[in-house]
């Protein structure tokens, strides 16, 4: 088994409560997150896993009559301090949707390069290189060399989420959250997004959601299983797969419920 | 007793279609001679002097009306120039807050705004504008115009922008964007061409008015392109000359009727050109 305790804790959660007005969703999530490391979070639909990762860079308080509690920090800083500015959350723990959803009327270079540019960066060199590098690292690149300014939304599915992958990776987040990022997609272009994944892992740590329990199992270097917005299980992969704790976490991933 | 009763379900069946048929008739048949009429009867006053001369006096022959086309560009300009970028920050605020409370009264107001007769709008224009200025006037035509204008292009830029999806939205401020960068060159600018139809047919509407102009920009026999004098226009020039008495004029009247429906038409297509080709490209990329 990998040790990992001496990996940097980059991302932590700490009794993080979610709710829809007042439905709670996510009941107080104690976790923690170590740099270049996969973690996936699995569970049943309407467990509260998507609203917890929705949490973890204050996108979930856009949705009106929603609030949370508790804290996450992030490098030891809590993001939801009421000095911190959501922007420089959000531009420091990127996310990648489950629809692929590149912007409508904006080329492949723009939506790739959107987030710099609007932090005023517009050296046309530098954007077309970050382009490139984003795109390859989305393994896009051989595929969009030559048609950069064609329409994002004229791509398939699954590059267009790779598009989105590589867009997300454009702003330089340290952590890109993922919420079910394949769900939509045929087994060829997951396959393809799983094998970006184990890339992109030597420089970014990456919280993914899914539905795909042997999604997880295959890429996930740590795996938490949710239930009923409670974290009920959370360690190695290899261990949570082959020798779960709990009850609850061995019927779901023996496939007896969920 | 089942064969009757088939025959009796085709009969329905063709009288239902010979109903919409005819009403769909009963709309174009008034159309085609509207524009038939206007086409026969402009078309033999139109000449060369009809866009490059001013008017000549009763009983003299020939004579354009220069100046009333080039009013209503003047004029429809001036409207647009006020109600667009107005009408537009509205339509970004109903659908960007479309729960505030000011979001709801907004949405009413603008409702009742579209159903107000526009002599009213011309009535209101008169007392804001011409009253406190002792003069009718260009500008108060224009701003006639831009209330004939507003709710249109309020309404219709709300509708357009709340067609974009949230996950947009939510995919723009994850990437750290503020919400106004999101909505000014995400939403908005993702949707710039069914915007610029919406206000293209907003236009059209407005260059056709002649009841808010007739007390406001009044009209005049010269050409006049000073925001603070009367302006002529081409509906309020037509209104002009087809009460008048003489023949000359009436005819001269068509002409302007001519100018002005093929002003309009062209406006029209041209916007739902636009809307066709945004079709074409999203219907090719799927």
């Amino acid at each position: 088994m990998t040790n990992y305790n001496d990996a940097k804790i980059i991302l932590e959660a700490k009794k993080l409560e979610a709710w829809f007005g007042d439905f709670q969703a996510v009941k107080g999530i104690t976790v923690d997150y170590r740099e270049k490391t996969i973690n996936a979070i699995i569970g049943p639909s309407g467990c509260g896993k998507s609203t917890y990762l929705r949490c973890l860079n204050r996108i979930h308080e856009e949705i009106e009559g929603t609030r949370t509690a508790g804290e996450v920090l992030l490098e030891g800083k809590n993001i939801y301090d009421k000095k911190v500015d959501v922007v420089d959350v959000r531009r420091r723990i990127g996310m990648v949707f489950q629809k692929p959803n590149p912007f409508p009327s904006m080329s492949i270079m723009d939506n790739v390069v959107i987030g710099l540019r609007l932090q005023g960066i517009s050296k046309r060199s530098t954007l077309l290189e970050t382009a490139e590098v984003c795109l390859r690292k989305a393994a896009l690149w051989e595929e969009v060399k030559d048609k950069l300014n064609s329409m994002g939304t004229s791509l398939s599915g699954g590059q267009q989420q790779r598009l989105c992958i590589a867009r997300a990776l454009a702003v330089n987040p340290p952590v890109l959250l993922m919420d079910e990022p394949t769900s939509a997609l045929d087994p060829i272009a997951t396959a393809k997004i799983e094998e970006l994944m184990n890339e992109i892992k030597k420089d970014y740590t990456v919280i993914i959601v899914t539905h795909n329990m042997q999604q997880a199992a295959r890429i996930s270097d740590f795996t938490s299983f949710f239930h009923y917005g409670n974290m009920v299980e959370h360690g190695q992969s290899s261990n949570i797969f082959t020798n779960p704790k709990e009850k609850s976490t061995e019927d779901y991933i023996s496939g007896r419920f969920g | 007793m089942k064969l009757n009763f088939r025959l009796y379900r085709k009969i329905k069946n063709a009288l239902f279609l010979l109903l919409t048929l005819g009403a769909a008739l009963a709309v174009l048949i008034p159309l085609f001679m509207i524009i038939q009429f206007v086409l026969v009867q402009g078309a033999s006053s139109l000449n060369l002097d009809f866009f490059t001369e001013l008017p000549k006096p009763v009983g003299e022959s020939g004579g354009g009306m220069k100046h009333a086309i080039m009013g209503t560009i003047f004029l429809v300009f001036l409207g647009a120039a006020i109600a667009v970028p107005i009408g537009v920050t509205c339509g970004i605020y109903l659908s960007e807050f479309r729960k505030s409370k000011l979001s709801k009264s907004l949405k009413l107001t603008v409702d009742l705004m579209s159903g107000i007769p526009s002599i009213v709008i011309g009535i209101f224009a008169y007392l804001m504008v011409v009253v406190p200025l002792k003069s009718f006037s260009a500008l108060a035509g224009g701003i006639a115009l831009s209330i004939i204008m507003l709710p249109i292009i309020i309404k219709t830029s709300a509708e357009i922008l709340k067609l974009v999806p949230d996950h947009i939205r939510e995919a723009g401020l994850a990437l750290g964007l503020p919400r106004w960068r999101v909505i000014i060159n995400i939403v908005l600018k993702g949707e710039m061409s069914n915007l610029l139809t919406g206000i293209i047919l907003a236009i059209s509407r407005a260059a056709g008015e002649t009841a808010p102009l007739l007390f406001t920009a009044f009209g005049n026999m010269y050409i006049s392109y000073k925001i603070n004098e009367p302006m002529a226009s081409l509906p309020v020039q037509i209104y002009t000359y087809a009460i008048s008495p003489y023949k000359e004029w009436q005819k001269q009247a068509w002409g302007g009727a001519f100018v002005l429906m093929v002003l309009i038409l062209t406006m029209n297509l041209f916007a739902r050109y636009i809307l066709g080709k945004i079709k074409d490209k999203k219907g090719t990329s799927k």
